[in-house]
């Protein structure tokens, strides 16, 4: 996946999950319940903060705990604690901000079957230290909340012309209702891939061109 | 998982295996024990407020009330942690405990979804006084207005409930028994009046009896801390 | 009867699970390149859905009264080792079903579509019928767009589209026209 030549240093782990290797729009992982959240900046946020909490969670515990886990019984011990945060989280959530908790309601227990949670257990915080585990945890975390976040200000801007509950335009905006509807979760997360895949084209292009001058200039 | 780590121990027995899970399990219960415990009050309370609110809504002029089942015959009181089911309902009484009327929740298909609603009912006169949306997926922009459309929901606040509620288009309203559908949302403003006019069938003859005095109130409403 | 009709309709075109509710994204996403594939996932995962819905229930019933906390993880614990064993079971029994169905089981076990049918029943209070016709409908929804949308991929297979939109960005997309389509559907109960 790494394409370092030499050990990548925990800042890397941290950075790479922003962009490089994003969990939403390179991995497009872990977006089955979670698409159905993001038709406001606010639910996304709290979503993205929710995943946070168990993410990092589960990765300090997993990889403090990595001698003790006997590899053929791993997984299930993995599912027990992201369980276990899930359901820390949900509770919390229902007694600190009942509001929310009613507008993301069923979506918040199906964190647990976010592949990208259980997927960083099984392929870094089980074969890294607690220092590098945390750092990969919370770059992946904040790269999906960003995304999460992404999908959410887009669609509620679009759909209701309005961000965190705030009018943006005046009365003359007519909201794009079906953005906030179902086929617009799908509609923006396929155009911001569109947009990030375009990004990434272009860099590596002109990253291409830029080697050939040098190679040419010498 | 194709990752493949060099065997560096034995292949740990079943025993290891069931004893690591079994602690696992353990701990983990523990943990939510422990959290369950720690949230259970302060949710009861924001659950508890949140049906007091709505049923203070939908029945003005009332500051306590206390939840009641149909038993056959009559109407009994029950604790307010008892289980709801299709029958029961609340009661709601003012501040001296004189009976003001019923509060009954009914759910039916809507537009998109299920949609919940309570109506605060007045079988002295045989009227709603008011309802409210408990919970309801209807389109945004349309569908929705069946609880964001003020002048919709006031529809509600003084309606004879029989022979039928009939949702009527807008500016039309003739009778007293009627409403104004809200225009671009007619299956929606149908389903809420069909919902209500399902439990008014169920309920209607059931309350005509006398009104149940107040016993277990459920909690004296706090007029400083009403929502909205 | 009415009610059972009306849950059967609405999660099966309504409130699709896959576009409605973005559930069981991810082999919607992966699997349905070929629509035969897509087919048979469908049926396995329509067949692990009422499993999940007849666990979800015992466990509503009989065990989470006591201890509401422990729902998630006993729905977790209990629906993916029951399909275990039910594949270990078909395994023995029936070898060319295993092959046509019982591969995917596993697979199945950790779609969210699972985990999210035994929420949802709970949270609605749904009794043992209505639980196994939510899952039946469920299940028929997730297979209807599954073959929906392989039928589409396979199509596009040999039309123009340009290299960098191939992939996830189109399908999604294709998922998205799908999902309104489907928005058509809203209504279908009400409008008598």
């Amino acid at each position: 996946m790494a394409t370092h030549s030499n050990k990548p240093t925990a800042y890397d782990e941290l950075l790479k999950g922003l962009w490089r290797d994003n969990p939403v729009f390179v991995q497009v992982l872990g977006m089955c319940p979670m698409l159905a959240v993001t038709n406001s900046a606010f639910n996304a946020v709290v979503m993205g903060l929710a995943t946070f909490f168990v993410l990092v969670g589960s990765s300090l515990l997993v990889s403090a705990l990595r001698q003790w886990i006997p590899r053929p019984v791993r997984i299930s011990v993995y599912v027990i604690i992201i369980a276990t945060f899930v359901t820390v989280a949900d509770y919390t959530l229902l007694a600190l901000l009942p509001a929310a908790h009613k507008e993301l309601g069923a979506f918040l227990p199906l964190i647990v079957a976010n592949c990208m949670i259980l997927g960083r257990q099984e392929a870094f915080a089980s074969k890294h230290t607690v220092k590098f585990a945390l750092m990969d945890a919370i770059g992946m975390a904040s790269g999906f909340m960003l995304a999460l976040f992404a999908l959410g200000s887009v669609r509620e801007i679009l759909g209701e012309g309005k961000l965190f509950g705030l009018a943006l335009f005046g009365d003359h905006f007519e909201p794009w209702v079906i953005m906030i509807l179902p086929p617009g979760g799908f509609l923006t997360l396929g155009l911001l891939l569109l947009i990030f895949n375009w990004v990434t084209e272009r860099k590596r292009e002109f990253l291409a061109q830029v080697a050939e001058q040098q190679a040419g200039n010498r | 998982m194709s990752t493949q780590l060099p065997m560096m121990e034995k292949e740990p027995g079943s025993a290891t295996l069931v004893a690591t899970l079994s602690i696992a399990g353990f701990i983990s219960g523990l943990i939510l024990i422990t959290i369950y415990l720690a949230t259970f009050d302060t949710i009861a309370a924001n659950k508890a407020r949140e049906l007091r609110e709505a049923v203070f809504r939908v029945l003005p002029g009332v500051t306590q009330m206390q939840k009641l089942r149909f038993d056959g015959k009559t109407l009994v009181v029950l604790p307010a942690d008892a289980r709801d089911d299709e029958n029961t309902l609340y009661g709601g009484y003012d501040a001296e405990g004189r009976f003001i009327g019923y509060a009954i929740a009914n759910a039916g298909p809507g537009f998109q979804d299920t949609i919940s609603v309570l109506y605060g009912y007045d079988p002295a006169a045989r009227k709603m006084v008011g309802m409210w949306i408990l919970d309801s997926r209807e389109t945004p922009g349309l569908g929705d207005k069946i609880y964001k459309d003020a002048a919709f929901v006031a529809n509600f606040d003084d309606l004879v409930m029989e022979p039928q509620i009939i949702a009527v288009k807008r500016g039309t309203k003739a009778r007293e028994n009627e409403i104004d559908a809200i225009t671009g949302a007619t299956i929606s403003s149908k389903a809420v009046v069909r919902i209500m006019n399902e439990a008014h069938a169920f309920w209607g003859e059931k309350l005509s009896g006398t009104p149940p005095a107040l016993e277990k109130q459920i909690e004296r409403v706090n007029h400083g801390n009403t929502l909205k | 009867m009415d009610n059972l009709l009306w849950i059967f309709i609405s999660t099966l075109l309504v409130n699709n699970f896959v576009l409605a509710y973005f559930l069981g994204l991810c082999p919607f996403l992966g699997v349905s390149g070929r629509l035969e594939t897509s087919f048979r996932l469908g049926l396995a995962t329509t067949f692990v859905l009422v499993i999940t819905a007849l666990c979800a229930w015992v466990l509503n019933t009989y065990v989470l009264t006591h201890a509401p906390y422990l729902r998630l993880i006993s729905f977790i614990v209990v629906i993916a080792s029951t399909v275990q064993f039910i594949e270990m079971a078909i395994k023995k029994l029936s070898p060319s079903l295993f092959q046509s169905l019982g591969i995917f089981l596993p697979l199945i076990t950790t779609n969210c579509a699972i985990l999210g049918l035994a929420i949802f029943a709970t949270n609605r209070g749904y009794g043992l019928l209505e639980g196994l016709t939510f899952a039946l409908g469920a299940g028929a929804g997730f297979t209807l767009a599954m073959v929906l949308m392989a039928g589409i991929r396979e199509e596009t297979e040999i039309g123009e589209v340009p290299a960098l939109v191939r992939g996830t960005a189109f399908n999604l997309i294709i998922a998205g026209i799908l999902s309104m389509a489907f928005m058509g559907f809203a209504g279908l109960f009400s409008s008598t």
